[in-house]
């Protein structure tokens, strides 16, 4: 377009401020993620005094932050905590989805809008943090791996695109495979799920970033079990509240540990932060079709 | 059920079947429909208890708003006070700067963080060189796959004196660099712009859809008619995207006064509750801290209501805008 037509001076001068904006936006995006991997390979004493952003190792690369970090067991048996959470609840939450979508995608069952009605109330109003709490408690999850797999694992919203992604499906192409005698579990196996596959990853997409920065749970239910803490927990742990005992656990590693605390946090940032980072622009286009699916279902 | 006839013997109970003016009919025999569709009712059977476990009765812990609920007792067993939870709450010292700061927080969030990605959005869609503008965007929904305990984390840091955030400020301003999140003044601009961080690119990707959704030969036709850029801008692509605003606008609306505890927890500390301490942050700190159940959750009940009642209206009017509502 531009090529064709000669442009007004305005035009360019308003082309030129409007990229210098998108570059410093993207510079605010990207520099506090550079800052951190930079600040943890830095020296120590030199990061302790510096003053503003990192933006190569200071002084010399120092990987002793690493090395302290790579002996607390804690925060990697809460890194694999987290994972086992992640994939539970994102196994838990494809079935029950799945079946809930088949349920209320089927036009002829004669409560699908009685029971959409009762589910969708969820959405609007809830019990809140306490009754919650008391109930969870009551049936005995609290300070249990469970409590933080079930509750939560079904929500009304990817219900709902889930039973919108399998309205689409034609309704013949059941009644065929009806006809030849496939069961209702065969039928939502082999032929309605394999057509909703797109839906199927945005929903575990959402579920597993959820769940990942998912904390407050933990604050919730795990009280007296440390040892089930997720990872975002023992982070909280070492950034937030300064309570981790990362740095008097050190104190065998290295002299002086204690200068070794701010390394420490960026490191242990790194490698909570960064496999993300690598991970999410192969699945931005999921990303790209759930959040539009989302806002024109619901 | 949907079932395709195969004998004679079960044609009729699929008569029932039949939509009846809009209404689905009852089938004829249940029976029969049950044990046709056993698989059918079982999934709803799980569906069903795992909704009436964590989202009913919840419902009903609500009683305890009403009580001086004690553990050992249990809901059966507790002390009916009547109103009194409520009566304390809105007598009590903190009901105004609670209210005051959830209000503020969520509209100032409204306000910043709403129209942040519309117009970064706007910006983006200028542009034409592809390679460039795709760069941008990938990069600009980084932060979106930061966690939050990390991205608070990287605040805290910033804000610290000597951070770069806090050291910034002092170049400009001239002065000292301080711990910026212990001076109240500036903790609700260092959270809605943590949310503006976090939040603008992973926001613009649905504003950018709608955007590449307005029909190209609008463009192409003004231009004949010797509109510029501003005028496209104004009368081709505002208008383009104007449901789409609407729509997202209404949906915050919303949820302005559900201000959630998680982001606010990490960031504040004893020397900014005046302007941090929001409803949910008190009624966690009153809940699971000083146990007082039967008050958090009468506090809780009242920021439930309200938030349902905004919901509903905002619903409303959306339904009346633009005929699309979310339930």
């Amino acid at each position: 377009m531009s090529t064709k037509f000669k442009e007004k001076p305005s035009r360019i001068l308003f082309l030129i401020v409007n990229a210098v904006i998108l570059l410093l936006i993207t510079y605010v995006c990207v520099i506090p993620i550079w800052h951190m991997i930079m600040a943890s390979l830095s020296n120590p004493t030199a990061l302790n005094t510096h003053k503003g952003m990192v933006y190569f190792p200071l002084k010399n690369v120092d990987l002793q932050a690493y090395k302290i970090i790579l002996q607390y067991s804690k925060l990697w048996s809460s890194y694999l905590n987290t994972i086992i959470y992640i994939v539970c609840t994102c196994a838990l939450t494809a079935v029950l989805t799945t079946i809930a979508g088949y349920i209320f995608s089927r036009k002829s069952f004669f409560l699908r809008n009685g029971f959409i009605m009762i589910i969708s109330f969820t959405m609007l109003f809830n019990g809140g943090m306490i009754p919650n709490y008391i109930v969870v408690k009551n049936i005995g999850l609290t300070n249990t791996a469970l409590s933080m797999i079930i509750p939560g694992a079904l929500n009304f919203f990817y219900i709902i695109i889930m039973r919108t992604a399998m309205d689409n499906i034609p309704n013949e192409l059941a009644e065929a495979a009806k006809i030849d005698g496939a069961s209702d579990l065969k039928i939502l196996w082999k032929v309605i799920l394999p057509l909703c596959k797109a839906t199927f990853a945005v929903i575990m997409l959402f579920t597993a970033v959820a769940k990942w920065n998912d904390y407050f749970s933990a604050l919730l239910y795990l009280t007296t079990r440390r040892d089930l803490y997720p990872l975002q927990m023992i982070l909280r742990e070492i950034l937030i509240t300064s309570t981790s005992d990362i740095s008097t656990n050190s104190a065998n590693i290295v002299e002086n540990a204690s200068i070794y605390k701010k390394a420490i946090e960026y490191a242990c940032i790194v490698v909570s932060t960064l496999p993300i980072i690598c991970i999410y622009p192969f699945v931005q286009k999921y990303f790209v079709t759930g959040v539009t699916l989302g806002a024109v279902k619901s | 059920m949907n079932r395709v006839v195969k004998n004679k013997k079960e044609k009729k109970p699929l008569k029932g079947y039949i939509m009846r003016g809009g209404i689905r009919a009852l089938p004829h025999n249940l029976n029969i429909d049950f044990r046709r569709n056993k698989v059918v009712y079982l999934f709803l059977t799980i569906i069903l208890s795992y909704f009436i476990i964590f989202n009913y009765l919840p419902m009903f812990g609500i009683a305890m708003s009403f009580q001086k609920y004690s553990p050992v007792k249990g809901i059966f067993g507790s002390e009916w006070v009547g109103f009194d939870n409520f009566i304390n709450f809105f007598s009590g010292p903190y009901v105004g700067r609670l209210l005051k700061n959830t209000v503020l927080i969520g509209l100032l969030d409204l306000l910043i963080n709403f129209p942040a990605p519309i117009i970064f959005a706007l910006l983006l869609n200028e542009i034409s060189n592809r390679v460039f503008k795709k760069t941008v965007q990938t990069i600009s929904y980084m932060p979106y796959f930061v966690s939050t305990v990390v991205a608070a984390g990287l605040v805290i840091n910033f804000t610290k004196s000597g951070g770069a955030i806090s050291e910034g400020l002092a170049f400009m301003t001239g002065g000292v660099s301080e711990n910026l999140l212990n001076i109240p003044e500036w903790f609700r601009p260092i959270y809605i712009l943590m949310g503006t961080w976090q939040g603008v690119g992973y926001g613009a990707i649905i504003y950018l859809a709608a955007l590449s959704n307005v029909d190209r030969e609008l463009y192409d036709a003004s231009k004949v008619d010797g509109a510029r850029y501003i005028k496209q801008m104004w009368h081709i692509t505002l208008p383009g995207i104007a449901p789409m605003i609407i729509m997202m606008f209404i949906m915050r609306m919303g949820s302005v006064f559900s201000v959630g505890a998680d982001r606010i927890l990490l960031l504040y500390n004893a020397s900014n509750y005046e302007v941090s301490d929001v409803i949910n942050t008190y009624v966690y700190r009153l809940g699971m801290k000083d146990m007082d159940f039967g008050m958090s959750t009468a506090v809780g009940l009242f920021n439930s209501v309200i938030g349902t009642v905004l919901l509903l209206t905002s619903n409303k009017v959306l339904k009346k805008l633009s005929g699309t509502s979310m339930f």
